[in-house]
């Protein structure tokens, strides 16, 4: 199947591309940018006019929901909302039901996401096995199952020794160990605290419980910088202006760490939970403006790699609750182009190139080598290079309501805003995974 | 998504919810304590009901025990002659806030026009007020840490009784403001009446920085708290406390906080000495404060169906917008 994509502007953040160009694609591959090769015959055209052409959109944090939601067939839907955002590559945590710490668990769900020809999906492991800080998984035997990383999700490991350990086992082979900075006996709140969760009554999360964690993780890691080196640890979802001061003195000391941020974390505040607005209830929690204004600082001057969905689709009856016993968590795969758009865009903003890359390379970087011969691509629109490719109408306005969205997860704190840009045609490996219903082309 | 609108208040201003102190504004306020002034008569009458929710239902749903606050709502209902209804739901399991809304949609089938919430989350009762029918009322009874509106608006209407100009006022909270709904509420309306100076007492554990910004000065110490004050709300401690590291124990706390004759004497000579009840002897307060000449603890619970019947009176009659 050969395809050429017409007329679009493309932008690659990568390579710094930005112009007019035809797309040839060909054998799941970009053939060539620009001039056609001779004698290509395309058997589908894509009308690109008006419409960007961006690199594949690849997403540090998506949960699927598989395994545990079989029934609910929700491993298909949230593939499509995957495709229907634009992302073409995302990676899982661990924290499904079972937990992924088993290697037949991952292959079977790489196998059942590899059927639905979507997005590639590339699952990080758990670092310890349940999840519950003790034992460690059998990582390697992970990574050849298929993970391209190990991490806790939301479940901080409460022995240091076992983190250090943990640290000290990935580094051995070379794994990625991705945590979010939890310091255990301090984040069992329901927001940030500050003067919103004051007023409201609501068990409040210090930011203290980032920086002791963070602290942690960096002493363990120079620790073992005498010793043969520690693994590259990437820090999931920094929440807090205190966070991104250590994470920042952390890169210029050299330590080797990389980092992202929830697309709620950079656009929203506490004082966006309002009346109890449980689809405000989220991991981490919303913390207060002077802490947005620095993540989206860090996001800009290449502190924080990544801009992540924090993909989390919870059913509304788990959402219609009070607030604290509401399940945390937000749709967002296919909010988070627009997202990341309108923080390129907005007065001061870091721009468009910024904005895309943080979706594209930016996290493509974080994986790095655990994507083997992906990598020369993801992430990126290089000739030769996999056809991973997103078709943008970059004006189109839209609302995040229920029916608009493919994700089961139908609630997001941004449901009432005006989102610009909306995918179009979503390209996995040369083949169209999604076209937006209606649209041209 | 920031929500611009007050659920409590429709497009004319007007009341169709009580759900928390703050974001009344000063004139509703008053209203509630006026209105509450004049049914403070009702109950010195002969016969001590008026027809004002005569064929309305009221329901009192208690997903948290309480004796004290229910019962005031049941008496405050029934003097306005509505139909009273009071359902225990009590501690029933992790079920509790699963079947809220369940619950809620239940009872309105069965045409209820008021109801009375008390639940251990905070924001529970703005999740029923934003699911209800426009013509059903919400009167928070206590939710969580948030808010405890009717007996804020009781407290100040004791204090007004007692000490008309709020302006010139000292008020000293003490106790366990960390986890009091009571308290927040007080500060909001004490705030709201332009008094002098609220200040909150207790130890760093159970009164933090945080709250500074709500426009009290933090104070650590009982006698920096209510030296000179004209008002002294003393908080109930409770029991869990102990627990979480928070207090190490009643005794200490007693010996701390606890407010005695002798270190009432620290306050001004007038002041009044209030408490939401239920008291812990020994505790908090001493009984010869609790039951001393300066102590108002028993008419704030008699003020207390007077407002409780002024704000179902006053809701029953507004509409909230479709």
């Amino acid at each position: 199947m050969s395809i050429l994509i017409r007329g679009g502007r493309v932008l690659d953040p990568h390579s710094g591309r930005d112009a007019q160009a035809d797309i040839a694609i060909a054998s799941g591959r970009v053939v060539r940018i620009g001039t056609l090769p001779a004698g290509f015959v395309a058997d589908r055209v894509l009308d690109a006019s008006g419409c960007w052409v961006l690199p594949g959109l690849v997403d540090l944090n998506v949960r699927l929901g598989e395994p545990g939601n079989e029934h609910a067939g929700m491993l298909e839907s949230e593939m499509t909302a995957a495709v229907a955002g634009g992302v073409t590559s995302l990676v899982c945590p661990p924290d499904t039901d079972p937990i992924l710490d088993e290697p037949g668990l991952v292959e079977m769900l790489r196998m059942r996401a590899e059927k639905l020809h979507q997005a590639r999906v590339f699952p990080q492991g758990a670092l310890t096995r349940g999840l519950d800080g003790r034992i460690l998984s059998e990582l390697v035997q992970l990574t050849l199952a298929g993970c391209v990383a190990f991490g806790q999700a939301e479940k901080p490991i409460v022995d240091t020794r076992v983190l250090q350990r943990a640290l000290q086992y990935a580094a051995t082979f070379g794994y990625p160990v991705w945590l979010r900075p939890l310091e255990p006996w301090l984040c069992g709140g329901v927001a940030a605290s500050g003067l919103v969760a004051t007023r409201k009554g609501l068990s409040g999360v210090p930011a203290l419980s980032e920086t002791i964690a963070l602290h942690v993780i960096f002493e363990l890691l120079r620790g073992m910088a005498t010793d043969a080196g520690g693994p590259h640890v990437h820090l999931c979802r920094i929440s807090s202006a205190a966070g991104v001061a250590l994470l920042r003195a952390a890169r210029a000391e050299g330590l080797q760490v990389t980092a992202d941020v929830s697309i709620h974390s950079l656009l929203l505040t506490d004082e966006d939970i309002a009346d109890f607005d449980s689809r405000a209830r989220l991991l981490p929690p919303l913390r207060q403006d002077a802490d947005r204004q620095a993540l989206s600082d860090a996001l800009a001057d290449g502190t924080i790699d990544a801009l992540v969905s924090d993909h989390t689709p919870v059913r509304s009856d788990a959402k219609e609750l009070p607030f604290a016993l509401a399940e945390p968590g937000a749709t967002g795969l296919e909010l988070l182009l627009p997202l990341a758009l309108q923080w390129g865009r907005q007065a001061g903003g870091p721009g468009l190139q910024r904005a895309l890359s943080v979706v594209t390379h930016g996290p493509a970087a974080v994986l790095g080598s655990a994507l083997g011969t992906l990598g020369a691509s993801c992430g990126r629109i290089v000739e030769g290079g996999a056809a991973d490719l997103c078709i943008v109408d970059p004006d189109q306005s839209w609302q995040a309501r229920a029916g608009e969205l493919r994700s089961q997860g139908k609630l997001t704190p941004f449901a009432e805003r005006m989102l610009e840009g909306r995918v179009r045609h979503t390209l996995v490996g040369g083949h169209v995974a999604y076209s937006r219903p209606g649209a041209a082309g | 998504m920031r929500s611009a609108r007050n659920l409590q208040l429709n497009r004319n201003g007007e009341l169709v919810h009580l759900l928390s102190t703050e974001g009344l504004p000063r004139e509703q306020l008053l209203h509630i304590l006026d209105t509450a002034g004049q049914f403070a008569s009702v109950s010195d009458r002969e016969v001590k009901k008026v027809p004002l929710l005569r064929g309305k239902s009221v329901f009192n749903l208690f997903f948290e025990d309480s004796t004290r606050t229910r019962t005031t709502f049941d008496i405050a209902a029934t003097r306005l002659s509505a139909d009273v209804y009071t359902l225990d739901i009590g501690h029933s399991s992790t079920s509790k806030g699963e079947s809220l809304l369940d619950t809620v949609a239940n009872l309105s089938a069965m045409v209820a026009d008021i109801f009375v919430v008390r639940h251990a989350e905070s924001g529970a009762p703005y999740l029923l007020a934003q699911h209800v029918a426009p013509h059903v009322h919400i009167i928070n009874a206590g939710d969580g840490r948030h808010a405890h509106p009717t007996q804020a608006l009781l407290d100040m209407y004791t204090i007004r009784h007692y000490k008309p100009d709020f302006s010139s006022l000292v008020v000293a909270i003490v106790g366990d403001i960390r986890h009091s709904r009571v308290a927040r509420s007080d500060i909001h309306a004490l705030r709201t009446l332009g008094a002098a100076e609220i200040r909150v007492v207790g130890p760093r554990t159970l009164v933090s920085a945080d709250m500074v910004p709500m426009g009290v000065r933090t104070c650590h110490s009982l006698q920096e708290g209510i030296s000179g004050a004209d008002v002294i709300i003393m908080l109930r401690l409770q029991r869990e406390r102990m627990h979480g590291a928070l207090l190490p124990s009643s005794e200490e706390f007693f010996r701390t906080y606890g407010l005695t004759p002798e270190r009432l004497q620290w306050a001004r000579p007038d002041a009044i000495v209030m408490h939401p009840g239920p008291i812990n002897r020994g505790v908090e307060i001493d009984s010869r404060v609790a039951d001393g000449p300066r102590s108002v603890i028993l008419p704030q619970v008699s003020f207390g169906i007077a407002v409780r019947m002024a704000v179902m009176s006053i809701v029953i009659g507004n509409e909230a917008d479709p």
